[in-house]
């Protein structure tokens, strides 16, 4: 449904973009991943046709962006970093704007109405925008998105500024949304993508570093974290967890309790350590305060693909 | 581009630009109407001529935000993933302005039946006024949308509008003092005054028609490629 291939952006000597390659099947949700300034936004700016690459071609539904925009415009729904409204507008005279800019074909009440509905903004359907708070004007962004049903919906950091059931109630709403159509969101919150996503693009600096599904990146970056904070000298204990069998790297965090110290133990992706750790404190001098298995964070992730690179070299 | 044309012509009259606009052309034209009158005269040609200056100096007013509000607030992004081309874009929000420049003049519409009972009218030249005004709008909107184009910030966009139809006003005068006859000439050729005027007095000359019509063109294809530009360049 949407092909990417080898887009290259540069601004002067600066590449934002890397030869970039993905595709995006039909009825998939795929999450770009990264962090800020990763080049997930500039990515979809080019898909959408708001931006131009220096290099590589973008095609949705077979028709490539810049050759013949207004087919493949035709089935996209495009939800920027900032939502594009005209503030002094109402919902309502805005939305029919797009309607209407979209030439869209659905019977227009009812179908903005549905739109409305589903991202909960039916009750401020009359009010101007330009008075309404963040979590709205986002809504509104994504409703405007969705006019027209279009085949692909490209979302750029749908969730920001809504409150947690908000939150949830968006990422539902794109799961139900993405059983039949497609969609590319962009993200830089991990348990975001995994709940949503079907599939996983991971850009950092410009460059693809994984491209996987939700689950397999998970799994494959579930490399056994152990955190522990014990009390005891902090020399001693750290020479002590590197004999327990199965942990590959021993390292010191920071811990602010008097008399205390915390490390993190990593072991890899298949071993896990969690019993060995605990055998081991119950027949050691010291005492073990907490015990947790260390959260998968995007920082993680990138330590964890970019080390895998750089070994790779 | 209907849907655009029609939302800048209702974002003129949800802010308070349009009736700025048409309030001050109103009050301006009838202030020279009521001049005519008094002095006894029913030549409107003299209004007209009058309304070269105004409608050319208030064109920036109607432009300025005309492209640079669409840039700053980011929504250019929703007519740029739109199924539209950047020529209709530009073609529906130019189109928008040019309505309302011509709901300005139009009050002289007025002004000309109000005073056809009292004195024999020549409508030859009422109808070269209203198409020499025209052209002449939509040559000027398109320059001063072209300026807009290339600004994010409103003032600027209206100052530098400004800036250009004073040039365009005066380029007459300019030419008038300068020795170099084919510099003269070169000038004469691009004014707008001495084309205008000769539609003021019912002369209607294709070389005429012909000029405001490709001034107009040349301006809206580049600001087409402005928003081309913008594309490429991200910025």
């Amino acid at each position: 449904m949407i092909e990417v291939r080898e887009l290259v952006k540069k601004y002067g000597n600066k590449t934002v973009l890397d030869h970039v390659s993905f595709d995006v099947k039909d009825g998939e949700i795929l999450g770009l991943l990264g962090p800020n300034g990763a080049g997930k936004s500039t990515t979809m700016n080019i898909i959408t046709g708001n931006l131009a690459a220096t290099d590589g071609t973008a095609a949705i539904d077979g028709h490539e962006i810049l050759e013949e925009p207004l087919r493949a415009k035709k089935e996209l729904g495009y939800l920027p970093e900032i939502p594009p409204l005209y503030v002094d507008m109402t919902v309502k005279a805005y939305l029919s704007f797009i309607y209407r800019l979209k030439k869209c074909k659905l019977p227009k009440k009812e179908h903005l109405e549905e739109v409305c509905r589903a991202v909960q903004i039916i009750d401020v359907y009359d009010r101007v925008i330009k008075n309404l708070s963040k979590g709205y004007r986002q809504r509104i962004g994504i409703a405007q998105a969705m006019i027209g049903n279009p085949k692909v919906l490209i979302l750029d950091e749908p969730t920001v500024g809504l409150d947690p059931k908000q939150m949830i109630e968006i990422r539902n709403l794109i799961r139900s949304f993405g059983k039949t159509h497609t969609v590319i969101l962009s993200s830089h919150i991990l348990s975001e993508v995994q709940a949503v996503c079907d599939r996983v693009v991971v850009i950092n600096k410009g460059k693809v570093i994984a491209d996987d599904t939700a689950e397999n990146l998970s799994g494959h970056l579930n490399g056994r974290r152990l955190r522990v904070k014990v009390e005891g000298p902090q020399k001693m204990v750290e020479e002590g967890l590197k004999t327990i069998p199965g942990v590959k790297a021993v390292y010191p965090i920071v811990c602010t309790e008097p008399g205390c110290c915390a490390f993190e133990l990593h072991s890899d992706e298949h071993t896990d350590i969690r019993r060995q750790t605990s055998a081991y404190f119950k027949a050691s001098p010291w005492l073990l305060l907490e015990f947790t298995e260390a959260e998968i964070s995007l920082e993680n992730i990138f330590l964890k693909l970019t080390d895998s690179k750089g070994g790779k070299k | 581009m209907t849907a655009i044309f029609l939302r800048e012509l209702n974002s003129y009259f949800i802010s308070p630009i349009g009736y700025v606009y048409l309030a001050a052309v109103y009050v301006l034209a009838g202030y020279e109407y009521a001049i005519l009158i008094l002095g006894g005269s029913a030549d409107l040609s003299n209004e007209f001529a009058f309304l070269y200056t105004v409608t050319l100096l208030l064109t920036p007013i109607l432009t300025m935000r005309l492209m640079s509000e669409d840039k700053k607030q980011k929504t250019e992004q929703a007519l740029f993933s739109a199924p539209v081309t950047s020529g209709g874009i530009v073609a529906g929000k130019y189109f928008s302005a040019f309505v309302v420049y011509l709901a300005g003049v139009a009050i002289t519409l007025l002004h000309t039946v109000f005073l056809a009972p009292y004195a024999k009218i020549s409508w030859m030249i009422i109808i070269g006024n209203y198409v020499g005004i025209a052209l002449m709008g939509l040559a000027g909107i398109a320059l001063c949308m072209y300026i807009s184009a290339q600004t994010e910030n409103q003032i600027v966009a209206a100052v530098g509008g400004l800036a250009a139809m004073l040039l365009v006003i005066s380029l007459n005068s300019l030419a008038g003092v300068i020795p170099f006859e084919p510099v003269q000439k070169a000038l004469y050729a691009i004014s707008f005054y001495s084309r205008y005027h000769n539609l003021t007095l019912g002369i209607f000359k294709v070389s005429d028609l012909f000029f405001f019509i490709s001034f107009a063109a040349v301006f809206f294809f580049l600001t087409t490629r402005v928003l081309e530009k913008r594309r490429w360049s991200g910025k």
